[in-house]
């Protein structure tokens, strides 16, 4: 089992849904957000190109938060979603620091919260709220060894990529372009 | 200017020499008059439809195990939303947190010489209200009292206007919206578009958006079906002096000179005519005046509208290709807020031609036949004829106008000894009129002369500075209100009903309603003392209950026939003068305007100034959602956006403070950054709307950003129907700024 997630950059008009449906979901405090929306522009008037990109947790397979968390607060569930228990963690941030995605933050309450591609949901075998909610419905989530769940099959048809490949941290969450 | 009235800013309460602003505990005397508490509180979850927008969405509010708010999400059976919201409904929960609500009743009095705000019972405030609104009904006659509202409470205080004999209920989404489009598609296809808007846009394969930023405005039904759209391939054509969301998903984006839109449509009509592209079999049975409308165009080539538009003549030729070929399952979608110019009714005309001759109007891909449910009225007396109306005042004026106009009512507020009545009481329900009509200092003059002004909000709005009595009205999640309706696909209703009693001592707007209407002797127009019996009423006779609606939310009706599309060669009779699709509008002739639109130019910017143009960002909803807490964490202040050119003519550096300043010397109250971007033209500046405001009390947005409407001084008005025409307004930049706040 390997859980992703693919965001279609070309549905999604950077409402940011998203967020509040995972701050309401999840109860992450005013100021602060597991997911957040990224709006790109290039070219000159008039040639203009615009991306929007609904990014979280890269739920990386080779994660650097995971390995250099002191105290195994940060880990792996089961399908590779990476999360934080909570009282294990010290909010030393050292998993901030090593995060290419700058997906972490500390939470008020002295631990370090992030995206949890809402696992209480997912073990329900309910979509993560981002998904639930999204009005363009530009997320699709799910296994990568299921051939038949959404996310397989998008990224079979559908050119795409991840970002910064090149920090070698195996990212799962994917861009459609 | 005199000013009678005393803006106060809503902390300033008068509480007989003690500070205290607000009451730090409830009196258990006022509880909410909501009965039946042991229905919601047994429930984790109830429904509701959002009322943070128009589009009210239908959804669940749900609730965690205390028993508290805990998210928002759609009712997956809503045609409205599919079971998905939009970032304001999900974030509508910050309505309900937000610790700046209005909590108890205020009455203005005056300490000391200076105004003030007190805190008052609601015995003290509806008696104060129902005394004033007798005297000025029996002195000046009861058409003296105008409600404004753009909030599904305004539905029973309209019955309250109506039981005085007031017919004058207006709502600033008619003049200062969508009025230019409905009156356009009346006088073509002899009905308006409504809302939710009937286009058929999951269907169709050329999407055409004049100045219409779908995403940027998150109405739901609309964005979902775009995104549909586009994974279906359909051609999206955007025509906009800005590069906005929607043009990012374009096929083709037309980068038009701001104001010339009317001819770029006039040279598509050219062409679709001149080519044949329009569907000939349609346009002979349904339509009239193709003759004179040929003729009309003849001369308007896109080399013609190049030299006015600035768009080439072969990217003219080649999207009115893309619309013929996809005819009839093509939308050039009439938009939504239309008031721009003051000639909207004629483009908006144009717009409606464009889709006659293309055969979208009733068929699948443009737009189809909605249906609704009436919801019956529960019997009262018959309402008593008004004697004069707004209309008497200005007898020649705006002679389309099918309702009451907001401005119309504010113009006629103003004293003019040529006018035998003046409005002398406003009820203002949900709408921070302040924001909302162009030209403020003519709102404020027209406050100035009133005798009454009630304020009916949830939030310390500016408007409430000008009351004379604030009643603060529950969130939507504290409470029942009206059916919703919706003509639609298929016929629909949803119910809202509390999910956890009213915070502070707050009410419903049917509660306040039917007090007042006690209290003047108009009892009976409100036959029912707790609105669960009148919905439970209303229900029964729609074939459900309010106990079934409670469990389900939403209730889909079956249409009465198949009849969403035309059939193939069916006989329609539209409501127009001669029962065809009018191209050449009789009814616009008989009243004297032109039955075919003709391009007329605008104004343009003097030098060093740029074309004020404002909308929307999808997650808010104007002033409603300016202080939500939830929604400001994703944008708590507006930008102005600049060209790169410009920004470097000026030496403005991206995310630099300035003020902006009109062409009338009017400069915006408070500063706002810079955002440098390709994104916009070099002769026109952009703002989202709702920002930029002046109540202290609302902490989270109080001088964040500035107003639009602020800057919007000149007003072009629409001769046809009194629209507000809000875009010729040039702004240049003030660069030199004090602290913020000071």
């Amino acid at each position: 089992m390997r859980y992703a997630m693919a965001v279609d950059t070309r549905k999604c008009v950077g409402c940011s849904d998203c967020v509040v449906a995972c701050q309401t979901e999840n109860h992450v405090p005013i100021g602060y957000c597991r997911d957040w929306v990224v709006e790109v522009t290039d070219g000159t008037y008039p040639q203009v190109e615009l991306e929007f990109r609904s990014e979280r947790c890269n739920h990386c397979a080779n994660s650097p938060c995971v390995r250099c968390c002191p105290t195994g607060a940060s880990h792996y569930e089961a399908g590779g979603i990476v999360t934080v228990t909570h009282h294990r963690c010290i909010g030393c941030g050292a998993c901030i620091a090593s995060c290419p995605y700058d997906a972490r933050y500390s939470h008020p309450d002295g631990y370090v919260d992030k995206c949890t591609f809402c696992l209480h949901r997912v073990e329900k075998g309910l979509e993560p709220a981002c998904v639930s909610a999204c009005p363009t419905k530009c997320m699709y989530f799910g296994d990568l060894d299921d051939p038949k769940s959404p996310v397989s099959l998008v990224l079979r048809t559908r050119k795409h990529k991840t970002l910064i490949p090149e920090a070698g941290t195996d990212p799962q969450l994917y861009f459609l372009i | 200017m005199s000013t009678r009235r005393d803006f106060i800013r809503i902390s300033a309460v008068g509480a007989g020499g003690t500070a205290i602003a607000w009451p730090l505990i409830q009196s258990m005397a006022n509880a909410p008059a909501i009965a039946d508490k042991a229905i919601y509180e047994s429930m984790r979850r109830t429904p509701t439809y959002c009322e943070v927008c128009f589009w009210k969405c239908a959804g669940w509010i749900h609730k965690d195990d205390r028993g508290e708010v805990w998210k928002i999400t759609g009712n997956q059976g809503d045609l409205h939303s599919n079971g998905r919201f939009c970032p304001r409904g999900t974030g509508g929960v910050g309505m309900y947190t937000d610790e700046d609500r209005l909590r108890t009743p205020l009455i203005r009095t005056e300490e000391r010489g200076k105004q003030v705000f007190r805190e008052a019972t609601w015995e003290e405030a509806l008696n104060y209200i129902a005394d004033k609104l007798k005297k000025i009904s029996a002195d000046e006659g009861p058409e003296c009292t105008a409600l404004f509202s753009h909030g599904s409470g305004g539905k029973y205080f309209g019955t309250l206007l109506k039981a005085m004999g007031s017919p004058h209920i207006a709502a600033p989404s008619y003049a200062q919206c969508r009025g230019p489009r409905e009156v356009a598609f009346q006088n073509t296809f002899g009905e308006g578009v409504e809302s939710p808007e009937r286009t058929d846009i999951r269907d169709t394969r050329c999407l055409v958006l004049i100045g219409s930023h779908i995403g940027e405005n998150m109405h739901n039904g609309q964005v979902q079906e775009m995104s549909d759209a586009i994974d279906k391939g359909a051609v999206i054509i955007t025509v906009d002096p800005r590069f906005s969301t929607a043009a990012g998903k374009s096929k083709y984006w037309l980068p038009i000179k701001p104001a010339t839109d009317l001819a770029l449509l006039l040279a598509w009509i050219h062409v679709i005519i001149e080519e044949g592209l329009y569907d000939r079999d349609y346009v002979e049975k349904y339509t009239y005046g193709l003759e004179q409308l040929k003729a009309h165009v003849s001369g308007m080539t896109p080399e013609w509208a190049y030299g006015i538009t600035t768009i080439k003549p072969d990217i003219i030729r080649q999207t009115a290709h893309e619309m013929g070929h996809a005819s009839p399952a093509v939308i050039v979608h009439p938009g939504r807020h239309v008031t721009w110019y003051g000639d909207d009714t004629q483009r908006l005309r144009a717009v409606a031609i464009l889709n006659a001759l293309l055969g979208s109007w009733g068929r699948r891909g443009g737009f189809y036949r909605p249906e609704s449910m009436t919801v019956p009225e529960p019997p009262h007396p018959e309402y008593p004829v008004p004697k004069r109306t707004w209309r008497t005042e200005f007898p020649d004026l705006y002679p389309l106008a099918d309702t009451v106009l907001a401005n119309g009512v504010c113009d006629a507020t103003i004293p003019d000894p040529s006018r035998g009545c003046n409005f002398k009481a406003w009820i203002v329900n949900g709408t921070n009129l302040i924001e909302t009509l162009p030209n403020q200092e003519n709102t404020i003059r027209a406050i100035q002369s009133l005798q009454l002004l009630v304020v009916i909000d949830t939030m310390p709005m500016e408007i409430t500075g000008y009351a004379d009595v604030v009643l603060p009205e529950c969130t939507y999640i504290e409470r029942y209100d009206e059916i919703r309706v919706s003509a639609h696909r298929k016929p629909q209703i949803a119910l809202r009903m509390p999910a956890v009693k009213p915070k502070f001592d707050t009410k419903p707007a049917y509660w306040m309603a039917r007090q007042l209407a006690k209290k003047m002797g108009l009892e009976s127009f409100f036959p029912f003392e707790k609105i669960e019996d009148l919905l439970d009423w209303q229900l029964q006779q729609l074939g459900t209950s309010l106990a079934e609606m409670q469990r389900i939310g939403v209730k889909t009706f079956d249409r009465t026939a198949d009849d969403l599309y035309f059939a193939p060669g069916e006989e329609v009779e539209f409501y127009t003068n001669t029962g065809k699709i009018e191209l050449y509008a009789t009814a616009l002739e008989q009243a004297g305007f032109d039955p075919l639109p003709k391009y007329t130019p605008h104004e343009e910017p003097p030098a060093g100034y740029y074309r004020l143009n404002y909308g929307r960002a999808p997650m808010h909803t104007f002033s409603r959602t300016a202080n939500n807490a939830n929604l400001t964490d994703l944008m708590d202040e507006n930008t102005v956006w600049v060209n790169p050119k410009v920004a470097a003519e000026w030496g403005l550096q991206n995310g630099q403070y300035v003020h902006l300043k009109n062409q009338d010397d009017k400069r915006s109250e408070f500063p706002i950054r810079v955002r440098i971007t390709e994104r916009i033209r070099w002769d026109s500046v952009y703002m989202v709307h709702g920002f930029g405001h002046d109540q202290k009390k609302m902490k989270r947005c109080y001088g964040k950003g500035a107003s639009d409407t602020n800057l919007i001084t000149k007003v072009l008005v629409d001769p046809l129907m009194g629209g507000t025409g809000m875009r010729g307004n040039f702004v240049t930049f003030v660069t030199e700024i004090e602290e913020v706040g000071s």
